[in-house]
Protein backbone atom coordinates (compact mmCIF):
# COMPACT_ATOMS: atom_id res chain seq x y z
CA UNK A 1 0.00 0.00 0.00
CA UNK A 2 2.89 2.37 0.59
CA UNK A 3 3.70 2.21 -3.13
CA UNK A 4 0.14 3.03 -4.12
CA UNK A 5 0.26 5.88 -1.63
CA UNK A 6 3.54 7.10 -3.09
CA UNK A 7 2.04 7.14 -6.59
CA UNK A 8 -1.14 8.91 -5.46
CA UNK A 9 0.79 11.58 -3.56
CA UNK A 10 3.12 11.89 -6.56
CA UNK A 11 0.21 12.50 -8.92
CA UNK A 12 -1.16 15.19 -6.62
CA UNK A 13 2.26 16.79 -6.32
CA UNK A 14 2.51 16.61 -10.12
CA UNK A 15 -0.68 18.65 -10.42
CA UNK A 16 0.96 21.35 -8.30
CA UNK A 17 4.11 21.22 -10.46
CA UNK A 18 1.91 21.62 -13.53
CA UNK A 19 0.33 24.66 -11.91
CA UNK A 20 3.79 26.11 -11.32
CA UNK A 21 4.95 25.26 -14.84
CA UNK A 22 1.85 26.39 -16.79
CA UNK A 23 3.03 29.99 -17.08
CA UNK A 24 6.55 28.94 -18.04
CA UNK A 25 5.09 26.73 -20.77
CA UNK A 26 2.80 29.49 -22.05
CA UNK A 27 5.56 32.11 -22.24
CA UNK A 28 7.85 29.67 -24.03
CA UNK A 29 5.10 28.49 -26.38
CA UNK A 30 4.03 31.98 -27.44
CA UNK A 31 7.28 33.98 -27.39
CA UNK A 32 10.04 31.35 -27.24
CA UNK A 33 11.27 33.01 -24.07
CA UNK A 34 12.68 30.78 -21.34
CA UNK A 35 11.75 32.90 -18.35
CA UNK A 36 14.45 32.19 -15.78
CA UNK A 37 12.71 34.58 -13.35
CA UNK A 38 9.63 32.34 -13.31
CA UNK A 39 10.52 30.65 -10.03
CA UNK A 40 11.40 33.79 -8.11
CA UNK A 41 8.21 35.44 -9.39
CA UNK A 42 6.26 32.63 -7.72
CA UNK A 43 8.15 33.42 -4.51
CA UNK A 44 7.35 37.15 -4.94
CA UNK A 45 3.65 36.21 -5.09
CA UNK A 46 4.01 34.12 -1.92
CA UNK A 47 5.58 37.08 -0.10
CA UNK A 48 2.77 39.25 -1.45
CA UNK A 49 0.21 36.97 0.17
CA UNK A 50 2.32 36.90 3.35
CA UNK A 51 2.35 40.71 3.58
CA UNK A 52 -1.39 40.92 2.94
CA UNK A 53 -1.96 38.28 5.61
CA UNK A 54 0.04 40.23 8.17
CA UNK A 55 -1.33 43.66 7.29
CA UNK A 56 -4.98 42.87 6.65
CA UNK A 57 -5.33 39.43 8.20
CA UNK A 58 -6.33 37.97 4.85
CA UNK A 59 -6.39 34.19 4.33
CA UNK A 60 -3.83 33.32 1.58
CA UNK A 61 -6.62 32.27 -0.79
CA UNK A 62 -8.42 35.57 -0.25
CA UNK A 63 -5.14 37.40 -0.75
CA UNK A 64 -5.07 35.86 -4.24
CA UNK A 65 -7.85 38.26 -5.19
CA UNK A 66 -5.26 41.04 -4.90
CA UNK A 67 -2.05 39.16 -5.67
CA UNK A 68 -3.26 37.69 -8.99
CA UNK A 69 -4.25 41.00 -10.61
CA UNK A 70 -1.11 42.64 -9.25
CA UNK A 71 1.13 39.94 -10.73
CA UNK A 72 -0.77 40.10 -14.04
CA UNK A 73 -0.15 43.85 -14.16
CA UNK A 74 3.53 43.30 -13.38
CA UNK A 75 3.64 40.74 -16.19
CA UNK A 76 2.10 43.12 -18.69
CA UNK A 77 4.56 45.90 -17.81
CA UNK A 78 7.50 43.50 -17.65
CA UNK A 79 6.81 42.35 -21.21
CA UNK A 80 6.25 45.84 -22.62
CA UNK A 81 9.06 47.51 -20.74
CA UNK A 82 11.79 44.90 -20.64
CA UNK A 83 11.22 41.64 -22.50
CA UNK A 84 10.06 43.25 -25.78
CA UNK A 85 13.35 45.09 -25.94
CA UNK A 86 15.22 41.92 -25.06
CA UNK A 87 13.41 39.96 -27.82
CA UNK A 88 14.78 42.42 -30.38
CA UNK A 89 18.31 41.64 -29.14
CA UNK A 90 18.34 38.04 -30.38
CA UNK A 91 17.73 34.66 -28.79
CA UNK A 92 20.18 34.95 -25.95
CA UNK A 93 19.09 38.38 -24.70
CA UNK A 94 15.77 37.35 -23.07
CA UNK A 95 17.57 34.51 -21.29
CA UNK A 96 20.16 36.91 -19.84
CA UNK A 97 17.56 39.54 -18.97
CA UNK A 98 15.31 37.11 -17.09
CA UNK A 99 18.36 35.60 -15.36
CA UNK A 100 19.38 39.08 -14.21
CA UNK A 101 15.82 39.84 -13.15
CA UNK A 102 15.75 36.67 -11.05
CA UNK A 103 18.91 37.71 -9.21
CA UNK A 104 17.65 41.27 -8.65
CA UNK A 105 14.26 40.11 -7.35
CA UNK A 106 15.82 37.50 -5.06
CA UNK A 107 18.09 40.13 -3.50
CA UNK A 108 15.26 42.63 -3.14
CA UNK A 109 13.30 39.94 -1.26
CA UNK A 110 16.37 39.24 0.88
CA UNK A 111 16.66 42.94 1.79
CA UNK A 112 12.96 43.27 2.53
CA UNK A 113 12.22 40.01 4.35
CA UNK A 114 15.63 38.62 5.44
CA UNK A 115 16.58 35.01 4.80
CA UNK A 116 14.18 33.65 7.45
CA UNK A 117 11.90 30.79 6.49
CA UNK A 118 8.28 31.82 6.04
CA UNK A 119 5.10 29.89 5.59
CA UNK A 120 1.56 30.78 4.58
CA UNK A 121 -1.05 29.30 6.88
CA UNK A 122 -4.21 27.93 5.33
CA UNK A 123 -5.59 26.75 8.67
CA UNK A 124 -7.08 23.27 9.12
CA UNK A 125 -7.16 22.77 5.35
CA UNK A 126 -3.40 22.32 5.43
CA UNK A 127 -3.48 19.23 7.65
CA UNK A 128 -6.84 17.53 7.16
CA UNK A 129 -7.77 15.00 4.52
CA UNK A 130 -9.79 11.94 3.75
CA UNK A 131 -8.68 8.38 4.49
CA UNK A 132 -9.26 6.06 1.51
CA UNK A 133 -7.78 2.90 3.00
CA UNK A 134 -5.11 1.81 5.45
CA UNK A 135 -1.97 3.72 4.63
CA UNK A 136 -3.65 5.73 1.89
CA UNK A 137 -5.16 9.09 2.56
CA UNK A 138 -5.57 12.17 0.46
CA UNK A 139 -5.01 15.60 1.98
CA UNK A 140 -7.50 18.28 1.03
CA UNK A 141 -4.76 20.78 0.37
CA UNK A 142 -2.69 18.66 -2.06
CA UNK A 143 -5.94 17.66 -3.77
CA UNK A 144 -7.01 21.30 -4.12
CA UNK A 145 -3.55 22.24 -5.44
CA UNK A 146 -3.64 19.46 -8.05
CA UNK A 147 -7.17 20.29 -9.16
CA UNK A 148 -6.21 23.94 -9.45
CA UNK A 149 -3.29 22.91 -11.65
CA UNK A 150 -5.58 20.90 -13.93
CA UNK A 151 -8.11 23.74 -14.02
CA UNK A 152 -5.45 26.32 -14.91
CA UNK A 153 -4.05 24.13 -17.71
CA UNK A 154 -7.54 23.40 -19.04
CA UNK A 155 -8.51 27.06 -18.81
CA UNK A 156 -5.39 28.22 -20.66
CA UNK A 157 -5.90 25.52 -23.30
CA UNK A 158 -9.48 26.60 -23.83
CA UNK A 159 -8.47 30.23 -23.98
CA UNK A 160 -5.86 29.49 -26.67
CA UNK A 161 -8.21 27.29 -28.69
CA UNK A 162 -11.48 29.15 -28.51
CA UNK A 163 -11.01 32.87 -28.02
CA UNK A 164 -10.12 35.62 -30.47
CA UNK A 165 -7.14 36.70 -28.37
CA UNK A 166 -6.04 33.08 -27.91
CA UNK A 167 -6.07 32.44 -31.64
CA UNK A 168 -4.14 35.66 -32.22
CA UNK A 169 -1.61 34.46 -29.64
CA UNK A 170 -1.06 31.17 -31.50
CA UNK A 171 -0.90 33.03 -34.81
CA UNK A 172 1.71 35.46 -33.45
CA UNK A 173 3.66 32.47 -32.14
CA UNK A 174 3.67 30.89 -35.62
CA UNK A 175 4.54 34.04 -37.58
CA UNK A 176 4.53 37.44 -35.85
CA UNK A 177 4.89 39.41 -39.07
CA UNK A 178 1.99 37.64 -40.78
CA UNK A 179 -0.07 38.19 -37.61
CA UNK A 180 0.62 41.93 -37.87
CA UNK A 181 -0.79 41.80 -41.41
CA UNK A 182 -4.02 40.46 -39.88
CA UNK A 183 -4.30 43.45 -37.57
CA UNK A 184 -2.79 41.68 -34.57
CA UNK A 185 -0.58 43.94 -32.44
CA UNK A 186 1.92 41.21 -31.57
CA UNK A 187 3.55 43.19 -28.79
CA UNK A 188 0.25 43.73 -27.01
CA UNK A 189 -0.56 40.04 -27.48
CA UNK A 190 2.82 39.10 -25.96
CA UNK A 191 2.11 41.38 -23.00
CA UNK A 192 -1.26 39.68 -22.47
CA UNK A 193 0.47 36.27 -22.58
CA UNK A 194 3.02 37.31 -19.95
CA UNK A 195 0.25 38.83 -17.82
CA UNK A 196 -1.64 35.52 -17.96
CA UNK A 197 1.53 33.58 -17.15
CA UNK A 198 2.23 35.71 -14.08
CA UNK A 199 -1.40 35.45 -12.96
CA UNK A 200 -1.01 31.65 -12.93
CA UNK A 201 2.38 31.86 -11.24
CA UNK A 202 0.78 33.99 -8.52
CA UNK A 203 -1.67 31.17 -7.74
CA UNK A 204 1.19 28.67 -7.89
CA UNK A 205 3.33 30.75 -5.54
CA UNK A 206 0.63 30.91 -2.88
CA UNK A 207 0.07 27.14 -3.06
CA UNK A 208 3.83 26.53 -2.84
CA UNK A 209 4.12 28.91 0.10
CA UNK A 210 1.32 27.16 1.95
CA UNK A 211 2.64 23.67 1.20
CA UNK A 212 6.08 24.18 2.69
CA UNK A 213 8.36 26.87 3.98
CA UNK A 214 9.97 29.33 1.61
CA UNK A 215 12.69 31.95 1.66
CA UNK A 216 14.00 34.43 -0.93
CA UNK A 217 16.18 31.73 -2.53
CA UNK A 218 13.30 29.27 -3.02
CA UNK A 219 12.81 30.43 -6.60
CA UNK A 220 15.70 28.34 -7.90
CA UNK A 221 14.19 24.97 -6.92
CA UNK A 222 10.77 26.12 -8.08
CA UNK A 223 12.19 27.05 -11.48
CA UNK A 224 13.99 23.73 -11.85
CA UNK A 225 10.88 21.64 -11.09
CA UNK A 226 8.76 23.78 -13.43
CA UNK A 227 11.39 23.58 -16.13
CA UNK A 228 11.64 19.81 -15.78
CA UNK A 229 7.85 19.46 -16.01
CA UNK A 230 7.80 21.55 -19.21
CA UNK A 231 10.69 19.66 -20.83
CA UNK A 232 9.43 16.19 -19.86
CA UNK A 233 6.00 17.03 -21.25
CA UNK A 234 7.28 18.58 -24.47
CA UNK A 235 8.10 22.22 -25.12
CA UNK A 236 5.17 24.43 -25.97
CA UNK A 237 2.44 21.90 -25.14
CA UNK A 238 0.20 22.78 -22.17
CA UNK A 239 -1.30 19.32 -21.67
CA UNK A 240 2.20 17.92 -22.08
CA UNK A 241 3.22 20.16 -19.18
CA UNK A 242 0.50 18.61 -17.01
CA UNK A 243 1.72 15.13 -17.96
CA UNK A 244 5.30 16.22 -17.34
CA UNK A 245 4.40 17.55 -13.91
CA UNK A 246 2.73 14.28 -13.00
CA UNK A 247 5.66 12.19 -14.28
CA UNK A 248 8.00 14.33 -12.19
CA UNK A 249 5.74 14.18 -9.13
CA UNK A 250 5.35 10.39 -9.30
CA UNK A 251 9.10 9.92 -9.80
CA UNK A 252 9.77 12.04 -6.74
CA UNK A 253 7.07 10.20 -4.75
CA UNK A 254 8.44 6.77 -5.62
CA UNK A 255 12.02 7.88 -4.98
CA UNK A 256 11.02 9.20 -1.58
CA UNK A 257 9.24 5.93 -0.80
CA UNK A 258 12.56 4.11 -1.23
CA UNK A 259 14.39 6.62 0.90
CA UNK A 260 13.19 10.15 1.76
CA UNK A 261 16.55 11.52 0.58
CA UNK A 262 16.06 10.08 -2.94
CA UNK A 263 12.85 11.91 -3.87
CA UNK A 264 14.29 14.94 -5.63
CA UNK A 265 17.13 12.89 -7.12
CA UNK A 266 14.67 10.40 -8.66
CA UNK A 267 12.86 13.32 -10.31
CA UNK A 268 16.09 14.64 -11.82
CA UNK A 269 17.04 11.15 -13.07
CA UNK A 270 13.70 10.71 -14.84
CA UNK A 271 14.15 14.16 -16.37
CA UNK A 272 17.60 13.17 -17.67
CA UNK A 273 16.25 9.86 -18.96
CA UNK A 274 13.51 11.63 -20.92
CA UNK A 275 16.04 14.08 -22.33
CA UNK A 276 18.25 11.19 -23.44
CA UNK A 277 15.50 9.03 -24.95
CA UNK A 278 12.92 11.58 -26.16
CA UNK A 279 14.66 14.96 -26.24
CA UNK A 280 11.55 16.70 -27.57
CA UNK A 281 9.54 15.51 -24.58
CA UNK A 282 6.77 12.96 -24.19
CA UNK A 283 4.10 15.02 -25.97
CA UNK A 284 5.81 17.42 -28.38
CA UNK A 285 3.44 19.82 -30.13
CA UNK A 286 2.65 18.66 -33.66
CA UNK A 287 3.97 21.78 -35.35
CA UNK A 288 7.09 23.60 -34.29
CA UNK A 289 8.04 26.95 -35.69
CA UNK B 1 -11.56 64.33 -59.60
CA UNK B 2 -11.55 62.82 -56.12
CA UNK B 3 -8.33 61.68 -54.47
CA UNK B 4 -7.25 58.11 -55.28
CA UNK B 5 -7.97 55.49 -52.60
CA UNK B 6 -4.28 54.65 -52.38
CA UNK B 7 -1.64 57.24 -53.08
CA UNK B 8 2.00 56.30 -52.74
CA UNK B 9 3.82 59.58 -53.10
CA UNK B 10 7.50 59.54 -54.08
CA UNK B 11 8.58 56.93 -51.50
CA UNK B 12 12.20 56.05 -51.01
CA UNK B 13 12.70 52.67 -49.34
CA UNK B 14 16.03 51.08 -48.52
CA UNK B 15 17.27 47.92 -46.84
CA UNK B 16 20.27 49.31 -45.01
CA UNK B 17 22.40 50.93 -47.68
CA UNK B 18 20.68 49.17 -50.57
CA UNK B 19 18.00 51.44 -52.03
CA UNK B 20 15.13 49.32 -53.37
CA UNK B 21 12.79 52.15 -54.31
CA UNK B 22 14.55 55.42 -55.18
CA UNK B 23 11.35 57.47 -55.25
CA UNK B 24 8.31 55.67 -56.58
CA UNK B 25 4.76 56.97 -56.94
CA UNK B 26 1.73 54.73 -57.40
CA UNK B 27 -1.94 55.70 -57.30
CA UNK B 28 -4.95 53.39 -57.31
CA UNK B 29 -8.46 54.78 -57.73
CA UNK B 30 -11.36 53.45 -55.67
CA UNK B 31 -12.72 50.29 -57.27
CA UNK B 32 -9.79 49.95 -59.65
CA UNK B 33 -7.54 46.92 -60.06
CA UNK B 34 -3.92 47.85 -60.66
CA UNK B 35 -1.30 45.27 -61.56
CA UNK B 36 2.33 45.99 -60.79
CA UNK B 37 4.55 43.89 -63.01
CA UNK B 38 8.28 43.64 -63.36
CA UNK B 39 11.19 41.27 -63.12
CA UNK B 40 12.62 39.92 -59.89
CA UNK B 41 14.09 42.73 -57.83
CA UNK B 42 12.08 45.46 -59.58
CA UNK B 43 10.74 46.60 -56.20
CA UNK B 44 7.18 45.28 -56.48
CA UNK B 45 7.12 43.39 -53.20
CA UNK B 46 9.01 46.21 -51.48
CA UNK B 47 6.25 48.58 -52.54
CA UNK B 48 3.53 46.26 -51.18
CA UNK B 49 5.38 45.87 -47.89
CA UNK B 50 5.58 49.67 -47.67
CA UNK B 51 1.86 50.05 -48.37
CA UNK B 52 0.87 47.51 -45.72
CA UNK B 53 3.24 49.01 -43.15
CA UNK B 54 5.89 46.32 -42.76
CA UNK B 55 8.48 48.72 -44.18
CA UNK B 56 8.85 52.43 -43.41
CA UNK B 57 9.93 54.71 -46.25
CA UNK B 58 12.89 57.02 -45.67
CA UNK B 59 11.08 59.70 -47.65
CA UNK B 60 7.64 60.18 -49.16
CA UNK B 61 4.16 59.33 -47.95
CA UNK B 62 1.52 56.61 -48.16
CA UNK B 63 -2.03 57.98 -48.13
CA UNK B 64 -5.28 56.03 -47.89
CA UNK B 65 -8.33 57.97 -49.00
CA UNK B 66 -6.39 61.19 -48.44
CA UNK B 67 -5.25 60.28 -44.89
CA UNK B 68 -1.53 60.01 -44.31
CA UNK B 69 -0.89 56.49 -42.92
CA UNK B 70 2.90 56.55 -43.34
CA UNK B 71 3.50 56.47 -39.58
CA UNK B 72 0.89 53.80 -38.81
CA UNK B 73 2.20 50.31 -37.96
CA UNK B 74 0.96 47.39 -40.06
CA UNK B 75 -1.58 46.13 -37.53
CA UNK B 76 -3.24 49.55 -37.35
CA UNK B 77 -3.48 49.80 -41.12
CA UNK B 78 -5.66 46.67 -41.20
CA UNK B 79 -8.25 48.52 -39.14
CA UNK B 80 -8.15 51.31 -41.76
CA UNK B 81 -8.91 48.77 -44.48
CA UNK B 82 -5.59 47.60 -45.95
CA UNK B 83 -5.23 43.81 -46.04
CA UNK B 84 -2.58 41.72 -47.73
CA UNK B 85 -2.14 38.20 -48.96
CA UNK B 86 1.63 38.05 -48.54
CA UNK B 87 4.22 36.50 -50.81
CA UNK B 88 4.68 32.82 -49.97
CA UNK B 89 1.18 32.66 -48.41
CA UNK B 90 2.48 32.75 -44.81
CA UNK B 91 -0.43 30.78 -43.35
CA UNK B 92 -0.26 29.98 -39.64
CA UNK B 93 0.82 26.32 -39.81
CA UNK B 94 -0.36 25.26 -36.35
CA UNK B 95 -3.83 26.71 -36.88
CA UNK B 96 -6.62 25.05 -38.83
CA UNK B 97 -7.85 26.53 -42.09
CA UNK B 98 -10.88 27.99 -40.36
CA UNK B 99 -8.77 29.42 -37.55
CA UNK B 100 -6.52 31.07 -40.14
CA UNK B 101 -9.58 32.72 -41.63
CA UNK B 102 -10.80 33.81 -38.20
CA UNK B 103 -7.46 35.43 -37.42
CA UNK B 104 -7.86 37.25 -40.75
CA UNK B 105 -11.02 38.80 -39.31
CA UNK B 106 -9.22 39.81 -36.11
CA UNK B 107 -9.70 43.55 -36.75
CA UNK B 108 -13.52 43.05 -36.83
CA UNK B 109 -14.17 45.42 -39.71
CA UNK B 110 -17.71 45.25 -41.00
CA UNK B 111 -18.36 44.31 -44.60
CA UNK B 112 -19.52 41.61 -46.99
CA UNK B 113 -16.86 39.04 -46.12
CA UNK B 114 -17.27 36.44 -43.39
CA UNK B 115 -16.59 32.70 -43.14
CA UNK B 116 -19.69 31.81 -45.16
CA UNK B 117 -18.85 34.26 -47.95
CA UNK B 118 -15.24 33.04 -48.20
CA UNK B 119 -16.38 29.41 -48.26
CA UNK B 120 -18.81 30.27 -51.03
CA UNK B 121 -16.03 31.95 -53.01
CA UNK B 122 -13.63 29.03 -52.50
CA UNK B 123 -15.68 25.81 -52.01
CA UNK B 124 -12.46 23.78 -51.79
CA UNK B 125 -11.40 25.80 -48.74
CA UNK B 126 -14.74 24.99 -47.09
CA UNK B 127 -14.02 21.27 -47.51
CA UNK B 128 -10.62 21.69 -45.87
CA UNK B 129 -11.80 23.95 -43.04
CA UNK B 130 -10.79 21.75 -40.12
CA UNK B 131 -7.43 20.65 -41.55
CA UNK B 132 -4.19 22.15 -40.28
CA UNK B 133 -3.17 24.85 -42.75
CA UNK B 134 0.23 23.18 -43.09
CA UNK B 135 -1.36 20.13 -44.78
CA UNK B 136 -2.74 21.88 -47.86
CA UNK B 137 -1.51 21.99 -51.44
CA UNK B 138 0.04 25.23 -52.68
CA UNK B 139 -3.10 26.29 -54.53
CA UNK B 140 -5.31 25.57 -51.54
CA UNK B 141 -2.94 27.52 -49.30
CA UNK B 142 -3.09 30.48 -51.67
CA UNK B 143 -6.89 30.38 -51.66
CA UNK B 144 -6.84 30.40 -47.85
CA UNK B 145 -4.37 33.29 -47.85
CA UNK B 146 -6.65 35.34 -50.13
CA UNK B 147 -9.70 34.38 -48.07
CA UNK B 148 -7.86 35.31 -44.87
CA UNK B 149 -7.12 38.78 -46.27
CA UNK B 150 -10.76 39.15 -47.35
CA UNK B 151 -11.91 38.35 -43.81
CA UNK B 152 -10.52 41.79 -42.85
CA UNK B 153 -13.11 43.32 -45.21
CA UNK B 154 -10.47 45.53 -46.80
CA UNK B 155 -11.08 48.61 -48.89
CA UNK B 156 -7.71 47.90 -50.47
CA UNK B 157 -6.64 44.30 -51.06
CA UNK B 158 -2.95 43.67 -51.73
CA UNK B 159 -2.13 40.42 -53.53
CA UNK B 160 1.56 39.55 -53.61
CA UNK B 161 2.71 36.96 -56.15
CA UNK B 162 -0.42 34.82 -56.18
CA UNK B 163 1.01 32.64 -58.98
CA UNK B 164 4.32 31.87 -57.24
CA UNK B 165 5.09 28.16 -57.47
CA UNK B 166 1.64 27.20 -58.72
CA UNK B 167 0.55 25.38 -61.88
CA UNK B 168 -0.98 27.71 -64.51
CA UNK B 169 -4.37 25.99 -64.27
CA UNK B 170 -4.44 26.60 -60.50
CA UNK B 171 -3.41 30.24 -60.99
CA UNK B 172 -6.25 30.71 -63.48
CA UNK B 173 -8.74 29.23 -60.99
CA UNK B 174 -7.58 31.62 -58.28
CA UNK B 175 -7.76 34.69 -60.52
CA UNK B 176 -11.21 33.59 -61.68
CA UNK B 177 -12.40 34.56 -58.18
CA UNK B 178 -11.13 38.14 -58.54
CA UNK B 179 -14.17 39.62 -60.33
CA UNK B 180 -16.36 38.51 -57.43
CA UNK B 181 -14.01 40.32 -55.04
CA UNK B 182 -13.84 43.54 -57.05
CA UNK B 183 -17.59 43.24 -57.57
CA UNK B 184 -17.94 44.13 -53.87
CA UNK B 185 -16.25 47.45 -54.61
CA UNK B 186 -12.89 46.32 -53.27
CA UNK B 187 -9.86 48.07 -54.72
CA UNK B 188 -7.08 45.63 -55.62
CA UNK B 189 -3.36 46.07 -56.04
CA UNK B 190 -1.81 42.96 -57.60
CA UNK B 191 1.88 42.23 -57.78
CA UNK B 192 2.56 39.53 -60.32
CA UNK B 193 5.44 38.06 -62.29
CA UNK B 194 2.98 36.32 -64.60
CA UNK B 195 2.39 39.26 -66.94
CA UNK B 196 -0.36 37.61 -69.00
CA UNK B 197 -2.36 36.80 -65.92
CA UNK B 198 -1.86 40.33 -64.60
CA UNK B 199 -2.97 41.93 -67.88
CA UNK B 200 -6.05 39.72 -67.94
CA UNK B 201 -7.37 40.76 -64.51
CA UNK B 202 -6.20 44.37 -64.18
CA UNK B 203 -7.78 47.63 -65.29
CA UNK B 204 -4.38 49.27 -65.41
CA UNK B 205 -0.83 47.95 -65.55
CA UNK B 206 2.29 49.62 -64.19
CA UNK B 207 5.66 48.11 -65.05
CA UNK B 208 8.61 48.60 -62.69
CA UNK B 209 12.29 48.26 -63.39
CA UNK B 210 14.83 48.76 -60.62
CA UNK B 211 12.34 50.66 -58.48
CA UNK B 212 11.17 53.04 -61.22
CA UNK B 213 8.05 53.12 -63.35
CA UNK B 214 9.03 52.40 -66.96
CA UNK B 215 5.60 51.90 -68.49
CA UNK B 216 2.02 52.33 -67.42
CA UNK B 217 -1.38 52.41 -69.00
CA UNK B 218 -4.81 50.77 -69.26
CA UNK B 219 -4.43 46.99 -69.53
CA UNK B 220 -6.27 46.68 -72.84
CA UNK B 221 -4.18 49.36 -74.55
CA UNK B 222 -0.71 48.30 -73.50
CA UNK B 223 1.42 47.09 -76.35
CA UNK B 224 2.87 43.67 -75.55
CA UNK B 225 6.15 44.34 -77.30
CA UNK B 226 6.62 47.62 -75.46
CA UNK B 227 5.76 45.88 -72.17
CA UNK B 228 8.26 43.10 -72.85
CA UNK B 229 10.91 45.69 -73.57
CA UNK B 230 10.05 47.64 -70.42
CA UNK B 231 9.97 44.43 -68.34
CA UNK B 232 13.50 43.48 -69.28
CA UNK B 233 14.74 47.06 -69.68
CA UNK B 234 16.06 46.55 -73.22
CA UNK B 235 14.45 49.65 -74.72
CA UNK B 236 16.09 52.12 -72.38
Amino acid sequence: MSWVNAVVQGVLLGGLYALVAAGLSLVFGVMRIVNLAHGVLAVVAAYGALVLGRALGLHPFLALLLVVPAMAAIGYLLQRGLLDRALRGGELAPLLVTFGLAIVLQNVLLEAFSADNQRLSVGALGTSGVRIADGLSIGWFPLLAALTGVAVIAGLGRFLARTRTGRAMRAASDDPEAARLMGVDDRRIYAVATALALATVAVAGVFLGARSTFDPAAGATTLIFAFEAVVIGGLGSLWGTLAGGIVLGVAQGLGAAVDPAYGVLAGHLVFLAVLAVKPRGLFPSAVTA
Amino acid sequence: MSAPLLEVDDVEVAYGDAVALPGLSVAVAEGETLALVGANGAGKSTLLRTVCGLLRPRRGAVRLDGDDVTALPAHARVARGIAMSPEGRRLFPSLSVEENLLVGGYARRRGPWDLAAVYELFPLVAERRSRPAANLSGGEQQAVAIGRALMANPRLLLLDEVSLGLAPVVVAQLYAALPRITGQGTTVLVVEQDVHQAMAVADRVQCLLEGRTVLEGPAERIDRTALAAAYFGVAR
